[in-house]
């Protein structure tokens, strides 16, 4: 089924260019999150009353490393999305809008990088 | 010409709707999502630091959530989770242009409303 009008069509403009990315993101993530999620609800099972030790080292091997961070990554990145959507819907201060979608991105990616610094940190061992 | 104002497409919640369980869900999903990201991501990075971090900080951790603030913060985060997680399939599920209909939304509505209460409950008891 076409959502273009047979004008629209005819002049083949497609759409405003950039809309489809976002939403293509935000699914991808979100599909990507199904597997990761599902890794997170297996830690938290796994990890359930385990002392101190046990903890650390389920996350340092390398492949709950590797899945715990991409989720870090992929969460906050889905979050990231997600939020810029909620503040242009609510937020219809100009100033406001712009300094929440800030404050979130910068947010997302000191996160990514903090969650990514702290895997690494554990999984090297240090 | 001064227009009328009158209600343009009307927000799903509000006087003009009654409530259904497809747009109490939809606001119920933005809802949970802005929870995760503003509570229940910073709760996981925390988590991550405290281990990274050594035992003290771990415990410090602990005891931080110990009291009842902190368990209501860590059940609100994983309800949070689940209906978002089971929420969010539904969504993709949708946007394959399958289970469209009236009676497969509602349907597939209750399924993850009882399945995101289920999942509450178990990882509530696996993490308190």
């Amino acid at each position: 089924m076409s959502m273009t009008n047979p004008l629209a069509r005819a002049r083949g403009m497609g759409s405003a260019k950039e809309g489809v990315h976002h939403w293509y993101a935000q699914r991808a993530s979100a599909l990507l999150l199904i597997v990761l999620v599902g890794w997170l609800i297996f830690a938290i099972f796994s990890l359930s009353g385990v002392d101190y030790p046990t903890a650390r080292a389920f996350i340092a091997q390398p492949v709950n490393a590797a899945f715990c961070s991409l989720l870090i990554v992929t969460l906050l990145y889905h979050a990231m999305l997600g939020l810029q959507v909620v503040i242009e819907d609510y937020v219809h201060h100009p100033v406001l809008e712009v300094a929440f979608y800030f404050l979130s991105r910068a947010g997302a990616f000191f996160g990514m990088a903090l969650g990514i610094i702290h895997v690494l940190k554990l999984a090297l061992g240090a | 010409m001064k227009q009328k104002q009158r209600p343009l497409s009307p927000f799903m919640i509000g006087p003009y709707y009654k409530p259904q369980l497809t747009s109490l869900m939809s606001i119920t999903h933005r809802a949970t999502g802005v929870f995760l990201s503003v509570v229940g991501a910073p709760l996981l990075l925390w988590w991550l630091i405290a281990v990274s971090s050594g035992p003290d900080a771990y415990m410090a951790m602990q005891t931080s959530l110990g009291g009842w603030l902190g368990s209501l913060v860590i059940i609100a985060s994983v309800f949070c989770l689940s209906f978002h997680f089971l929420n969010g399939i539904r969504h993709l599920v949708w946007d394959t242009g399958t289970a469209l209909e009236i009676e497969k939304a509602y349907a597939l509505g209750w399924v993850v409303l009882a399945g995101s209460l289920v999942l509450t409950i178990l990882l509530s008891g696996a993490l308190l």
